[in-house]
């Protein structure tokens, strides 16, 4: 039998459009801040950080997380924290956050990554939610006040961060640089093994994978990610609450990466820009934003499964898969 | 064949019971260095359950393994595939949507170091190329190379997978089936494949089909109802009358 071979220099065509799409894009966040409210793109960076941290998870390794708000909500609190009580520097305070996340990422996913599928993200559900009744009891998160006035302060002494204009250009370098560890990651020889384990695992292990570790390793980059963005909240917001922490916020994230397109780049970004963008109109209405979103929901699992980004790249790839 | 040398992989009183249902009961079996053994039987005899105990995928109930002297009972099955046992599936164990090349190239990582890099680019692996290529090469695939694993047919997907396996370079290679749901073209290449291959290595397979084991194999050994019937070379074991009982039996079920 004959196979029609593709033709081995039809991948790099991709490469170019998608850096002109890049620039395009860093170039339009740069100017946003002059056409639109810098707090509300700020929460979007910050949503579609956390949501891009989730996605390598879910979309590179084939795990879903449902316990996500702890490392984003706890890592708010460690920064929070840090930065109020104890006068740390902001950029330190997040990177407090980020190891904070980190930490806990380890523990649950060390628990959790022995359990497959379902029992996966059940484990994670109730460690979240077991990390969610934690923050409501122990003193330092003030329960249901959580951690108000959150001072920005000067990053590196340097970048006076009540300047809005400032606090968004660092939430936009926070998040490039994100968003550049997870592409990097996933486009490692780490992130190679990681695709290898998602295709087919006993396989991996059959060719001497410890694929725990790996799986372990996805995991807690994930949450340290996670961290980086709800570090960068509790600084551009100047609090930390519970809200951050529970598992609607899980939920959340997970309905952003589904909207966006699971296992795309640009996929999780799209999404918590869709979601962040109909809380804040829907916001001062009387409609209930929840009700949109749940219609959204299911629109989205009934007619374009792949999320949206997910469909348009089905859609482009479609002709070359004829050849 | 060096009939009196030391087994490379010896299995002693293996019994594996699921819920009080012993699927494989007291199995002794030991294979030489540099032969090709077949494990064959009637179906449900517990050869897959044999195959996945010597590959750690399964734990026994009793019994112990040794690989190379070295006793494996314990082990993780990751661990024992880096000491050299090295298995295939029944069914096709390929990476589906990762091209030929990529396929070969992530057996490639783990020897080379290569694997646990997340800061680097997957540019890197470009200098495993060569050996993917030349492995790529001995199974006849190069015309494929680019080609989503997916898209092969079944004899070329097993012919990767026998790739991928080699690319760790073991000391001894488990196939289960391999030529299950083959046609006949692919039986041939697959049968040359695995001959050359076995030259430098030892090869322990379960295989139904029989002319497949009278051509290639060394040393046969039969098992059924989870238990050990007989065991030498083909020619043998065809003659012996509990072996074809056991066959003609399980044609009428």
């Amino acid at each position: 039998m004959t196979i029609a071979v593709k033709n081995p220099t039809a991948a790099p065509d991709i490469r170019t459009p998608s850096l002109v799409f890049g620039l395009v894009a860093v170039a339009a966040l740069l100017a946003a801040p002059f056409a639109f409210y810098p707090v509300f793109l700020m929460n979007i960076l910050c949503f579609a950080l956390f949501a891009c941290a989730f996605n390598l998870l879910i979309g590179y390794v084939g795990l879903l997380s449902f316990g996500h708000a702890a490392f984003f909500g706890g890592a708010a609190y460690f920064t929070a924290h840090a930065v109020k009580e104890w006068g740390w520097e902001p950029l330190t305070g997040i990177l407090l956050g980020v190891a904070g996340a980190a930490g806990i990422g380890l523990v649950v996913g060390f628990l959790a990554i022995r359990r497959q599928g379902i029992y996966f993200s059940m484990i994670t559900l109730a460690l979240g939610q077991m990390f969610a009744f934690i923050c409501l009891q122990v003193p330092f998160t003030h329960g249901e006040d959580g951690i108000q006035g959150v001072p920005r302060g000067r990053m590196l002494g340097i970048f006076d961060l009540s300047e809005p204009l400032t606090m968004y250009y660092v939430t936009l370098a926070i998040f490039l640089f994100g968003f550049f560890a997870i592409w990097r990651i996933v486009n490692s020889p780490f992130g190679n093994i990681l695709k290898a384990i998602r295709e087919n695992e006993n396989r991996a292990v059959s060719l001497g994978y410890r694929v725990d570790r790996y799986k372990l390793g996805a995991f807690v980059m994930s949450a340290a990610l996670a961290g980086l963005a709800g570090g960068t909240k509790a600084i551009i917001f100047q609090f930390a609450t519970l809200t951050d922490v529970q598992w609607q916020m899980s939920g959340e994230v997970i309905l952003m990466t589904l909207l966006g397109g699971i296992g795309t780049m640009v996929g999780p970004v799209v999404g918590a820009g869709l979601v962040v963008t109909l809380q804040h109109y829907l916001a001062a209405s009387d409609f209930p934003v929840t009700v949109l979103i749940g219609v959204i929901f299911v629109i989205c699992v009934l007619v374009f499964r792949k999320g949206i980004v997910g469909e348009i790249l089905a859609l482009l790839n479609r002709p070359s898969k004829k050849v | 064949m060096t009939a009196h040398a030391q087994p490379i992989l010896s299995a002693r009183g293996l019994t594996m019971e699921f819920r009080g249902f012993a699927a494989v009961k007291n199995v002794t079996l030991n294979v030489q260095e540099g032969t090709i053994h077949a494990l064959i039987g009637p179906n449900g005899a517990g050869k897959t359950t044999v195959f996945n105990l010597l590959t750690k995928f399964l734990t026994p109930t009793r019994g112990e393994i040794t690989f190379r002297g070295d006793t494996i009972t314990k082990m993780a099955p990751a661990e024992v595939a880096r000491l050299g046992l090295v298995r295939s599936f029944q069914i096709s164990a390929v990476f589906p949507h990762l091209t030929v090349l990529d396929n070969v190239r992530v057996a490639l990582q783990r020897p080379s170091g290569l694997a646990t890099q997340f800061w680097r680019s997957s540019k890197t692996l470009a200098g495993l190329d060569a050996r993917a290529h030349e492995l790529i090469d001995a199974v006849n695939l190069s015309t494929y190379a680019h080609l989503p694993a997916v898209e092969l047919s079944y004899g070329r997907k097993r012919a990767l997978e026998i790739a991928t396996t080699l690319a760790l370079d073991p000391a001894m290679l488990l196939l289960d089936e391999p030529m299950a749901g083959m046609g006949h073209e692919d039986i041939g290449r697959v049968s040359d494949l695995i001959r050359r291959i076995a030259k430098d290595r030892t090869v322990l397979m379960v295989e139904h089909n029989l002319n497949v084991v009278a051509d290639l194999c060394d040393r046969v050994t039969v098992l059924a109802r989870g238990e050990i019937l007989a065991e030498g070379t083909y020619d043998e074991v065809s003659q012996n009358p509990a072996v074809r009982e056991a066959y003609m039996g399980s044609e009428h079920e």
